[in-house]
């Protein structure tokens, strides 16, 4: 992974120490909270329901096991003993003191890391493949190319200060997409064209939150070495010409959309045109030093051990051949797989993680593999490089963890947003639904009858729980004082992007878990065969199917026309 | 009043003139944009200098014609969370080549002369009731940066 040299630790150093001035003149009353805000916004800090919030980031959800152990640590002495990853790759804390929070900082820079730009109007931390590297679908490792824009972003002088918060994701897939790609302000897509050459595709405009879009291309085959001044002349339309009258109409997908995807990008063309092939033209020694960086492991030479893996799926260990059917990924190298670690076990909050955990995890990072770990934006934990003859091991070793849970991709594999217990922004909580849930179907083989299906919660219109792009997506909204929950079906945040669709009228707090649990069985009698996945079925037959489970007959029409 | 110039603090010779104000005889003026085409012919007789003063959302190409004439460009930030003036500022400097004063004026504070001065600002009128000597310090708490910019066009891996 990426190792500072000894500028790009200066700067973490440096922001340290400008933020503990910034805490002392706020302590002071010399800046106002209304003035100290969009300070802290651009360190991660929130002020929430009940404390601050700090949110660290993870460039591309990649991990050293020493900056998980500094990360327990954080948890230990400035928090609650434990951690919440979230849906952008990231690490929240939620219960830090102002006073410590400059603390916090020097401790993240003691291991390379950071809370720059993780919140407020800017570009914010840049998402990628949680596979890269290891994947055996994907053209190239896009890694050095997300840490390449990670630079070029960070502190950045001219997009401090932009309409709205500007989120990048980098893949390198070309038959699938695991970043959510085409719901970013900006995607990138690593693609080869008919001669071979490799270059990016650029789309723009994508999100969620309360106008949910799917990005459209702007550039068709922007040249390695021309990614950062593209980006350049994308931000800078953008900063110009973005609504700054309006917050709700201010993100780039607003801006795309009342233009047209043809004169937003003729206007970036234009700029482009200003600019390419100048200073930010990537120098193939750079290029060459960033991709450094990413040079594969060392890994032993081992045979293909396919038939071990099937061995082991079908074994007399059920829980194990779970574990090993459903937790883990094909790996490029012979010998080798990759480890879903599922953050979502029963009992728990989706996404956090106990201190006492993040230790001993960062332990099996080291003993299984290269002391690296990723996280995945549907808030779990990878191990990338493990051994299959090793699988054994490690399973036991997590299910001692309390983290074995064999539910990747499942129906309990479910993301959800800090929602009311937590965030200032909610109109309804998230965990409870989310865990009660996780109960409900924790049967482990109804859910892998089920197949592969994605459940994702909000609570509120924010979408940060990625609702719009859930198999089945959830929206808490409030009704008078009292939570209710919309149900949406159909969404899916990858290749085949769509954007779920709204079934009918909301339903309570009491009822949403049945609802779910309603439509699985629909889904159950409606397939013709277990190939058939949830999506597929939702797509090919529509909402009406669901409908008909859902509401009586009388409310049915009125569904159709339900509040939105 | 006192503003950060070039690093350091002076009195400006400079006088904002409103719209519908009468231009004082002599001295050093900034008017709005509007006003400069307005009264162009006078005001290059006038003895004095020029300056003329951007709203945020007017950008850099609808001075670019005037920018000879000119000593000065003031950019305004209505709030500080309006940034399209690092924009404005950068495509002064780089695009257009001026060589004159560029000034932040409006919600200017402290946390954004680093960012500013990167831009291409070189001049800064803070915003009132704030520690002008204090925010000198802003200028220096970063001794590397990732980005060309108008100070210094090389990004940092030009420069590695």
């Amino acid at each position: 992974m990426y190792q500072y040299d000894e500028e790009d630790q200066r700067i973490v150093e440096e922001r340290a120490q400008q933020f503990r001035g910034q805490v002392d003149r706020r302590f002071s009353g010399e800046i106002a909270e209304v003035e100290f805000k969009p300070l802290r916004l651009q360190n991660g800090i929130y002020m929430q329901l009940h404390a601050y919030m700090l949110r660290v980031a993870i460039p591309y959800g990649t991990l050293s096991s020493q900056q998980l152990r500094k990360l327990a640590h954080i948890a230990r002495v400035y928090d609650k003993s434990y951690g919440h990853f979230t849906t952008r790759q990231n690490l929240q804390y939620n219960w830090p003191k102002l006073d410590d929070l400059p603390k916090i900082l020097a401790e993240l820079a003691t291991v390379q890391m950071h809370a720059i730009q993780t919140s407020g109007n800017c570009v914010r931390n840049v998402t990628s493949d949680h596979f890269a590297g290891v994947a055996r679908d994907e053209l190239e490792d896009p890694r050095p190319w997300a840490e390449l824009i990670r630079q070029w972003s960070t502190f950045h002088p001219e997009f401090a200060a932009l309409p709205r918060k500007f989120k990048i994701a980098v893949s390198s897939t070309p038959d699938t997409d695991r970043t959510a790609v085409r719901f970013h302000d900006v995607g990138v897509r690593l693609v080869e064209n008919a001669a071979g050459k490799r270059g990016f595709e650029v789309l723009v405009g994508g999100g969620m939150g309360r106008t949910p879009q799917i990005a459209e291309v702007i550039g068709k085959f922007v040249e390695r070495q021309d990614l950062l001044s593209y980006l350049e002349a994308v931000l800078r339309v953008y900063n110009l010409h973005g609504r700054r009258d309006n917050i709700y109409k201010a993100r780039i997908k607003i801006l795309v959309s009342a233009l047209g995807v043809e004169e937003f990008r003729a206007l970036v063309e234009a700029e482009w045109e200003q600019i390419k092939g100048g200073p930010l033209q990537l120098t193939p020694a750079e290029i060459a030093r960033v991709q450094a960086h990413f040079a594969a492991p060392a890994y032993q030479q081992l045979t293909a051990a396919d038939a071990v893996l099937a061995g082991l799926k079908l074994g007399k260990n059920r829980e194990l051949g779970r574990f090993v059917q459903n937790n883990t990924t094909p790996h490029k190298q012979p010998g080798y797989v990759a480890v879903t670690i599922s953050l979502k076990e029963k009992g728990t909050p989706p996404g956090d993680l106990s201190d006492y955990q993040m230790d001993r995890v960062a332990d099996l990072a080291e003993r299984y593999g290269f002391g690296e770990l990723r996280v995945t934006h549907t808030q779990n934990l990878v191990l990338p490089d493990v051994q299959v003859s090793q699988l054994p091991a490690l399973h036991a070793e997590l299910v001692e963890l309390g983290l074995g849970t064999a539910n990747a991709n499942k129906v309990t594999d479910l993301i959800a947003c800090p929602g009311l217990d937590y965030c200032a922004l909610a109109n309804a909580r998230s965990i409870p639904v989310a865990m009660e849930l996780m109960a409900r179907f924790e049967d482990i083989d109804y859910q892998n009858d089920l197949g592969e299906l994605s459940l994702k919660i909000s609570g509120c219109i924010n979408a940060c729980g990625h609702h719009h792009v859930g198999n089945i997506g959830i929206l808490g909204i409030d009704k008078q004082g009292q939570e209710f929950y919309q149900l949406a079906l159909g969404g899916s945040p990858g290749h085949d992007a769509s954007i779920a669709e709204v079934v009918g009228r909301a339903f309570p707090r009491s009822e949403i878990v049945g609802a779910v649990e309603k439509v699985l069985s629909r889904y159950l009698t409606l397939r013709a065969s277990p190939e058939e996945t949830f999506l597929d079925v939702v797509r090919q037959k529509g909402l009406g199917p669901f409908q008909e489970v859902l509401y009586p007959a009388t409310q049915r029409q009125e569904a159709v026309h339900a509040d939105h | 009043m006192r503003i950060i110039r070039n690093g350091a603090i002076c009195e400006d010779r400079f006088v904002h003139v409103a719209d519908g104000v009468a231009l004082p005889e002599t001295g050093d003026v900034i008017v709005s944009l509007d006003r400069y085409r307005e009264l162009r012919a006078a005001l290059q007789k006038r003895a004095g200098q020029v300056g003329v003063r951007l709203r945020s959302d007017q950008e850099a190409t609808l001075v670019a014609p005037y920018l000879a004439e000119l000593a000065l460009v003031a950019i305004e930030f209505p709030g500080f969370k309006d940034g399209c003036g690092y924009s404005t500022a950068r495509l002064l400097r780089e695009r257009f080549g001026f060589r004159g004063e560029v000034r932040a004026v409006g919600d200017v504070m402290r946390d954004q002369l680093f960012y500013m001065q990167r831009c291409g600002f070189n001049a800064f009128e803070l915003k009132a009731g704030k520690n002008i000597e204090d925010a000198l310090n802003a200028f220096k708490e970063y001794s590397v940066t990732y980005q060309g910019a108008a100070d210094e066009p090389r990004p940092l891996f030009r420069r590695r």
